[in-house]
């Protein structure tokens, strides 16, 4: 077990199979609080945060009690319901430790919960089999790994994309494609882009 | 008479006026991420009618015993059941389909529609309106992702296959046309979803704005022929 791997993970989940632009994942946080840029730094925040903590949560579970007692076939159902209490708990933590940042991530916490890139990571993570090729708990380190570099590449591409959404509110924008339809052109264009990346693994 | 009118109403909403994916933007993701040929986008569908139908049955014959303050996590188990259900079904009688569509099947759970017809419909109507509302919900986003896969597949490919995904019994393609026009491969690619649904957000919204302006003229009109009207009794 080196570092190169994690480093792998990181990268590989970050750039070349960034959750938003080559999986689809999370498209609808994308496009709604991509129009100004604390806003979506907040909810990149609030994505890692509930990201990482669901997927280690996840994935002791499955492999703890899921897949001994052979009711893998439930899992999406478990799922999605640890990510709903833990969107809870976190909103919870985050209101009795720090006032400040609540108001900063508040609003975007309840929004997580049926926000796919959520679920989608813990299901990719799941699906890799991270347990049977590294052992339990390197598995689980990697696992946790992958989902801070999807996190991560999340976080990028909202950046990048509400900075470029800023600009283009002032670009003289046919009025049929103003809004969404432009940037969804925006967004292709950056999907083009990071099929460049690809070339790299 | 009337209420046979009212559920007709409920039934083409989903489809036109109030389309999930063009009007209302919802659902994105399956939107952008299965609609790479036309078969994986009506598999997607089909899945899509089957657990929004079912869901707002169930959620709307039990709101009164929901508590009020676990409606979200009651209407979550009760979608996450279904989508299990579908995805079972799938993997033993669609296996090609089950593969094509992967993570996504279990996404259904997240797709903000089936949440949406939850908390926004069947949670406050009757069985059967529900029933028809979601039925026509999931046709609509059925047709606007068929429209986008055609689209993609046609352009992409050039051809429109049939039997990959779905268990048709027979297999084969439609259209064959051999030109570089029809052969854009970026459009079967990851961007390829991202700019088809542009162009068509930007036809509908150019059609909308069209339309917007010809009943502004119509209104503008009818005003002047008033005044005229108006001004001719004066002086007379």
């Amino acid at each position: 077990m080196s570092a190169t791997v994690f480093v792998t993970a990181i990268l590989s989940s970050m750039l070349i199979n960034n959750i938003i632009l080559t999986r689809f994942l999370g498209v609808c946080p994308f496009l709604g609080v991509s129009n100004r840029i604390e806003k979506a730094m907040g909810m990149s925040v609030a994505v890692i945060f509930v990201m990482v903590i669901a997927s280690a949560v996840t994935y002791l579970l499955y492999y703890y009690v899921l897949a001994p007692l052979e009711i893998s076939y439930i899992s999406t159902i478990a799922f999605i319901l640890i990510i709903a209490s833990l969107v809870q708990l976190v909103e919870m933590v985050i209101k009795k430790v720090s006032k400040k940042l609540y108001k900063g991530l508040g609003i975007y916490l309840p929004l997580i919960t049926t926000n796919c890139a959520i679920l989608g990571v813990v299901e990719l993570n799941i699906n890799a089999g991270f347990n049977a090729e590294y052992g339990m708990w390197n598995g689980f380190f990697v696992a946790v790994t992958t989902a801070f570099g999807a996190g991560l590449g999340f976080a990028l591409i909202l950046f990048a994309f509400s900075s470029i959404r800023e600009r283009l509110e002032h670009a003289p924008v046919p009025e049929s494609w103003k809004g969404i339809p432009v940037s969804l052109v925006v967004a292709a264009i950056m999907a083009l882009a990071f099929i460049g990346l690809g070339g790299i693994a | 008479m009337n209420e046979k009118l009212n559920l007709m109403k409920e039934f083409t909403k989903g489809i036109v006026s109030e389309n999930p994916i063009f009007v209302m933007l919802l659902g994105m993701c399956p939107a952008l991420a299965v609609t790479a040929t036309l078969e994986t986008s009506l598999g997607m569908g089909l899945l899509v009618i089957f657990v929004l139908t079912l869901s707002n049955v169930l959620i709307s014959s039990v709101r009164k015993f929901i508590p009020e303050n676990v409606t979200i996590p009651a209407f979550i188990v009760v979608i996450a059941t279904f989508v299990t259900i579908v995805r079972m079904l799938t993997q033993a009688y669609a296996p090609a389909l089950f593969d094509a569509l992967g993570i996504y099947i279990p996404l259904i759970v997240v797709n903000c529609i089936i949440l949406g017809r939850a908390t926004a419909f069947a949670s406050k109507n009757k069985v059967l309106p529900s029933l028809i509302d979601g039925l026509g919900m999931a046709i609509g986003f059925t047709l606007a992702i068929s429209l986008i896969g055609i689209l993609r597949e046609i352009f992409g490919t050039g051809a429109i296959a049939y039997g990959v995904y779905l268990p048709l019994g027979i297999q084969g393609s439609i259209l064959n046309i051999d030109s570089p026009l029809f052969n854009i491969a970026i459009l079967t690619g990851p961007a390829g979803g991202f700019l088809i649904l542009a162009v068509l957000l930007a036809f509908f919204n150019s059609r909308k704005i069209k339309k917007a302006e010809k009943l502004k003229a119509e209104r503008k009109r009818l005003a002047k022929e008033k005044r005229a009207a108006k001004a001719k009794e004066v002086t007379a």
